[in-house]
């Protein structure tokens, strides 16, 4: 029962509930009402579907205990696309009250639930968005790029994709049971403290990043293995695909970044549990390593963000020129060197906290070294380009838009690496203009290059070529008018996370902005329209020869899609761009001799794991003590008894390998003679 | 049979792998493991770091002179080191294939671990008792988070021990039991690194400074 | 570098085809041994206090730490330049540059930062 106020528990109900009462869910709030009603009907209607043409034994057993890196890699594109709406709807809430908050009118936001959006906006985008999508992007190519039939570690594959998608349900969970944090994206002490920060928004945080975490770092330890042990005969290093060497260094940096957050959070919890000292302001506690420690792991992690894109846009560069890709020693050297000074700049983000010239000066210089790598990059590509035959499908528009966007937003980088400067710009709107012109023009650009470049062969057609124009022409044209008034205002010494402004000659740069978010919305509805018209007129856009770029690389080899199994038999490869080395040297199909294939099972003890976990996560949250301790024990036990499990795989029979290749022989040929 | 297709010079390269044989399982393990235990070593770096920007923040209250009883931590670094030598001994057995001397070097190793802990959750009741638990001060919080979190470990090791003990006299020294064992043995060494860490970093210098 | 790593290997007990090694009796014992002393003697040298300058005896104990964390790596990680063809040696020595620099650019930072917040002194001295 509760006390005679209804905000605590006491007894059974406490042992229960913990500190989650009826007060907890909002109630009060017509937005998150409203939004509660959408999910809910449309969720609703979701289960309605799937259990009407009775698909939950299929998705179950096709799906969600999956091991193949196939469609592992699409249920993370899915979960990032999913999470981008509600991070873009964050977005949008946030440029509507900005261009709306002057002349005395206090918008539609009450600085609580304002204080909600940017954080959620942060935490969404780069945990649940950016890092799904580019972690899906590697899952999905890199096997089929090396030759290899699978991840290192099938089951530890799947068990990663289902913790990211739990930390994703806890921060989905706090829109409409508690509050998410306050604090920003980053989550700072002293306010990230429980004086400051006293609900379970700031545990939500935590805990759905330390779910997440858990996934992304065995998921980094996973693709570095698969690279370094299960290459093909013949594939050296100096012979990957350039988009394999920027995911070996981008989940290096992954496993070796990934548990410097984890800690940094350990800490910040046991502060807010346990009463520690780490970061408070007395008893010896000190706020600024907090922030030293978590940009240790967050410069590395835009440089996670970005490494894999740069990998797409060197594929796509190359197979839309029609040429080899110029500079590949310098590239792979380039990258590495990337990932190493990506340790040595950190302190860029909090030079305005007082460490001093001489540290200040040293990062600086450094910051500014990292800069060169990056452009060397560039040039290759620009080289690249130089006398090839360009074809200017969408993965190449996206490249260029990126090489056009990133450009700039990397130059301010540059000027935000000057220490003076940077004091005047720390924490204005031109530092959130440089990095969502970096992020946008970097990441987002890059995962719709690879999505338009890989979707024929994930799914066997091609995405439609309109609706993608659309998309894109939004895209671009609204990112420079959402982005370039935030320049101007944060030049003149706007403050970022602001909620209401008293300079009415401010406002009309806002409006701008709020105009080219709605150009955005429009970009990301045609995207959806691209992907509901191409499913709807698939046939028109079939793409039987599984090569329907003329690509370069191994996974043009195969079908599209590939079969579970991806290559009947293990390549042997020769040269740089494999595939383009194979076709030119006549490589002929092998029409026989076909063998069983060893493959991993599939196996459920993934997903439940991660609902344990996440289980676990929420019972932390609001302090449902005998609910967490259950759910540990019962991941404890469900893992031991997993590891009693030694029958993990099974062989395809030779059979089915023949009747596959058949079928894929017939449509070739069925290509080829039309 | 290969398929091999002809070019200029009369040798035909080969484009795939026709006769192949199943890849063992586990060719990637240890090596995965080994990974794992690097971004584990980072996590004690970051407990390191962070003790050694607060491990002086005593807040006055107790300090390392005050707290720490070098005898008892020599005893537990001994518990430790034997039980590393004793998992050796351990694996030079599982080398020669013997389940049951493999087993009782298991055993021992887990009591020598067991030894360790229960030391460790003496020493730290001790000073719980006497008022220094870890929300007295930045030096404590920092002090039990880093000595914690190497228990914690030895925790998980220890029952991961016991399991390994029930699946190899369940399914005998095959080869992914031999896998396991090899891996819980680099957990086990590198435990055993992090403590040479602790015991020079906090204890001794503590002491010393 | 091919990574399939099959080429002739015999079946005996073990079936170890993989270029591990996996130490023998003397090798444990002899890393056990030395990691005994260099155990015993920081822990002698602290509790009689032998040295009587501080800053010398922490050198001499961590330098002793560090040897026998090496000592460790070899004799019971059995850490070489060879297993899986190097990587794991290149594994750790990259770990070993990220703990370096997050370790001392941490102190670094954090000692600058601490100083700069002290009260009652002229910060345009400041280093």
């Amino acid at each position: 029962m509760s006390d005679a106020t209804g905000l605590t528990n006491t007894g059974l109900a406490k042992l229960i509930f913990g500190r989650l009462t009826l007060e907890s869910l909002p109630l009060h709030e017509p937005i998150l009402v409203g939004t509660f009603a959408m999910v809910a009907l449309g969720g609703i209607a979701l289960v309605a579907v799937i259990t009407y043409f009775k698909l939950w034994t299929y998705l179950w057993k096709e799906w969600f205990t999956s091991v193949d890196h196939k469609k592992i890699g699409i249920m993370y594109m899915v979960l990032g696309l999913v999470m981008f709406l509600r991070g873009f709807a964050d977005a949008a809430m946030m440029r509507a009250q900005q261009a709306m908050a002057f002349n005395g009118s206090d918008g539609f936001l009450p600085a609580h639930h304002y204080d909600q959006i940017f954080t959620a906006h942060g935490v969404i985008m780069i945990f649940f968005v950016a890092m799904p999508f580019v972690t899906g992007l590697m899952n999905y190519i890199v096997p089929l790029q090396i030759g290899a039939r699978d991840v290192s570690f099938p089951f530890l594959n799947n068990f990663s994709f289902w913790m990211t998608t739990g930390g994703a349900i806890l921060v989905m969970i706090s829109l409409f049971v508690g509050e998410f944090a306050r604090t920003g994206w980053l989550a700072y002490p002293p306010l990230s403290n429980l004086g400051y920060s006293p609900d379970a928004g700031v545990d939500y945080y935590i805990w759905a990043l330390q779910v997440a975490g858990v996934g992304t770092t065995l998921s980094g330890i996973n693709l570095i293995a698969t690279i370094v042990k299960m290459r093909c005969p013949g594939m050296t290093m100096m012979r990957m695909p350039i988009f394999t060497w920027t995911a070996l260094c981008t989940n290096t940096l992954i496993v070796a970044s990934f548990p410097i957050l984890t800690a940094c959070l350990v800490l910040l919890s046991l502060d807010r549990y346990v009463g520690t000292n780490f970061f408070t302001n007395d008893l010896g506690g000190n706020p600024m390593m907090y922030v030293n420690l978590i940009w240790i792991w967050g410069h590395p992690e835009v440089y996670i963000l970005v490494l894999p894109v740069f990998g797409v846009f060197s594929e796509v560069t190359s197979t839309f020129s029609g040429k080899k890709l110029f500079g590949y020693t310098s590239m792979v050297y380039a990258t590495i060197v990337i990932t190493i000074l990506s340790y040595l700049v950190w302190l860029h983000h909090f030079f305005t906290m007082g460490s001093g010239a001489s540290v200040n000066s040293f990062f600086g210089i450094t910051t500014m070294i990292i800069s060169i790598p990056t452009g060397a990059k560039i040039f290759n590509w620009l080289f690249t380009m130089y006398r090839g035959r360009i074809r200017f499908e969408l993965p190449m528009m996206w490249t260029v838009a990126f090489m056009l966007t990133f450009v700039i937003g990397g130059m301010t980088g540059v000027m935000l690496a000057v220490p003076p400067a940077d004091f005047v710009l720390h924490n204005s709107l031109f530092l959130i203009a440089h990095f969502h012109n970096v992020i946008i023009g970097g990441v987002v650009f890059g995962v719709f290059a690879a999505i338009n470049f890989w979707f024929p062969k994930a799914f066997g057609f091609k995405l439609n070529r309109f609706w993608g124009l659309v998309s894109f022409w939004c895209w671009v044209v609204g990112f420079w008018l959402a982005f370039t008034p935030l320049y101007i205002l944060g030049f003149m010494g706007v403050t970022r996370r602001l909620r209401v402004f008293d300079d009415p000659s401010l406002q009309i740069w806002f409006v701008i902005a709020a105009c080219g978010a709605l150009l955005i919305a429009a970009g990301i509805g045609a995207l959806l329209l691209q992907i509901a018209v191409s499913v709807w007129k698939r046939n028109d856009l079939r793409d039987t020869t599984g090569d329907p770029w003329n690509g370069r690389t191994l996974e043009w080899a195969t079908s599209s899609p590939p079969p579970d199994y991806n290559f009947a038999f293990t390549p042997v490869v020769h040269d740089n761009d494999a595939w383009h080395d194979m076709k030119a040297r006549g490589y002929a199909r092998p029409l026989q001799g076909f063998k069983p294939i060893h493959m991993p099972k599939n196996t459920g003890a993934g997903i439940i794991l991660s609902a344990f976990a996440t289980a676990m996560g929420f019972a932390l949250i609001w302090y449902m003590w005998l609910l967490a301790a259950v759910c540990f024990v019962a991941l404890i036990a469900g893992a031991i008894y997993h590891t009693f499990n030694y029958k993990r795989d099974f062989h395809i029979p030779a059979d089915e390998v023949i009747s596959t290749e058949a079928a894929r022989t017939k449509l070739l040929s069925a290509q080829a003679a039309s | 049979m290969s398929v091999s297709t002809p070019t200029m010079n009369g040798e035909a390269p080969v484009f795939y792998v026709a006769d192949e044989h199943d890849h063992p399982p586990g060719q990637s393990t240890l090596f995965g493991f080994w990974l794992y235990l690097m971004s584990d070593c980072l996590i004690f770096a970051m407990l390191f770091a962070t003790f050694g920007v607060l491990g002086t923040s005593y807040a006055a209250g107790p300090g390392p002179k005050d707290l720490f009883d070098l005898k008892l931590v020599a005893l537990n670094t001994t518990m430790l080191l034997l039980s590393s030598i004793t998992y050796g001994f351990a694996m030079l057995e599982m080398m020669k294939g013997k389940v049951g001397s493999t087993q009782m070097w298991l055993a021992i190793t887990g009591l020598f671990g067991a030894a360790f802990l229960s030391i460790e959750l003496y020493e730290f009741h001790h000073m719980i008792h006497e008022g220094a638990g870890p929300w007295r001060s930045a030096f404590l919080s920092s002090f039990f988070t880093l000595v914690g979190t190497h228990g914690l470990h030895v925790t998980f090791g220890t029952i991961w021990l016991v399991t390994l003990m029930v699946q190899v006299a369940k399914f005998g020294l095959i080869e992914a039991n031999q896998r396991r064992l090899m891996c819980l043995s680099m957990f086990w060494h590198f435990l055993d690194v992090v403590w040479i860490g602790v015991f020079t970093f906090v204890y001794l210098m503590g002491v010393l400074r | 570098m091919s990574a399939d790593a099959h080429a002739g290997h015999g079946h005996d007990d073990h079936a170890h085809d993989d270029g591990r090694d996996h130490g023998s009796f003397k090798s444990y014992m002899t890393g056990f041994i030395l990691s005994v002393i260099l155990t015993a003697v920081p822990f002698w040298l602290v509790m009689t206090g032998a040295i009587e300058n501080k800053n010398w005896a922490i050198a001499v104990i961590v330098v002793m730490a560090m040897v026998q964390i090496v000592v460790h790596m070899i004799y019971f990680l059995h850490m070489n330049t060879t297993s899986d063809a190097g990587w794991t040696m290149m594994a750790l020595i990259f770990t070993v540059i990220v703990v370096v620099i997050a370790l001392s650019g941490s102190l670094w930072v954090m000692y600058h930062l601490n100083v700069n917040m002290m009260p009652v002194h002229d910060m345009r001295n400041m280093p």
